[in-house]
């Protein structure tokens, strides 16, 4: 009973190392989606640059991504380079996020467009669908329309090759 | 007088400031006080630990807004809450519902406390008989 006691608060201290060593590398900020192994949301909004109405039937019918972006957004400023590099392997779909017109437009054609297409949701209702906390965030869905990972924040090489790349392999 | 004025001055400039927020008109005042209740359960989704009540994000302008369509259109609130765990997870109920996962949850800090309460007790009945065994000895 008095080894016990003895070796109890070591055995609890190694517990909290433990603890405190995984959320290290725990992100507070990532939270699991709500929306994976659903499908995308219906929705009617407009192609913010032809004007001709989109819907969920109209997705790629092929695994792509879906950009949550908004010309206020600086960190969609930052992947936006790396998204482009994407945009040649694969369909990058934008849902431009809480943004008016004009700013959109001109973030585009100042940064250029490398999107399949662009759903303008300018009251965000798409994007409370989905569960956007913020932009940019980015959903990997498949073929079929259904949504597989949820990445918030920046597209980067490290985020393809550690989450996008071996999600992408399971469901091709 | 100067304090008369300095306190009109100060209602006028906190209602101006009470007008640049968010004004919802409700139908009933429990139907604010829901409002309110809800705003202080459901969780801004972009913040580590605020309620959409008392936070200034964007989001939840958004989701306080949405929580405002919806009991408008007569929605209940258990009703609320589970639009809002379908899009943002459990994360956004401050009161998640007890089951299977939430089990440590609920039952963890309870769980604690009766264990070092038995630990306690262990230790104090221990200490006694070594005590007792040490006066029987004298």
């Amino acid at each position: 009973m008095n080894r016990l006691m003895v070796w109890l608060p070591l055995g609890v201290f190694a517990i909290l190392v433990g603890f405190f060593f995984k959320g290290l590398t725990l992100d507070p900020r990532e939270q699991p989606s709500a929306l994976i192994g659903q499908p995308v949301p219906a929705f009617e909004l407009t192609d913010l640059n032809t004007g001709q109405l989109l819907s969920r039937e109209m997705l790629p019918k092929e695994p792509f991504l879906l950009n949550v972006w908004a010309s206020w957004c600086i960190t969609c400023q930052v992947e936006h380079p790396y998204l482009t590099k994407l945009s040649e392997q694969m369909p990058v779909v934008g849902l431009n996020y809480k943004d008016t017109e004009t700013a959109a437009k001109n973030w585009l054609q100042k940064l250029g467009d490398p999107y399949a297409m662009q759903i303008f949701d300018p009251s965000g209702r798409l994007g409370l669908d989905l569960g956007v906390a913020g932009a940019p965030e980015t959903f990997l869905v498949d073929s079929s329309g259904v949504i597989h990972l949820r990445i918030q924040g920046e597209v980067n090489d490290r985020v393809f090759t550690q989450k996008i790349q071996p999600m992408l392999e399971m469901i091709q | 007088m100067i304090k008369t004025i300095l306190v009109a001055f100060a209602l006028a400039a906190s209602m101006s400031v009470h007008a640049a927020i968010e004004t919802y008109q409700f139908d009933s005042p429990e139907q604010e006080a829901r409002f309110r209740q809800l705003g202080y359960e459901l969780r801004c989704p972009k913040c580590q630990n605020q309620a959409i009540g008392d936070s200034d994000a964007e989001i939840s302008g958004d989701l306080r807004a949405e929580v405002y369509r919806m009991l408008k259109e007569g929605a209940t609130d258990a009703e609320i809450k589970d639009f809002m765990v379908a899009r943002y997870g459990r994360y956004v109920l401050y009161s998640p519902p007890l089951d299977k996962q939430t089990l440590i949850l609920w039952f963890g800090p309870a769980g604690l406390l009766v264990l070092g309460g038995i630990l306690v007790v262990l230790r104090i009945r221990q200490s006694k008989k070594a005590l007792e065994e040490g006066e029987s000895q004298a």
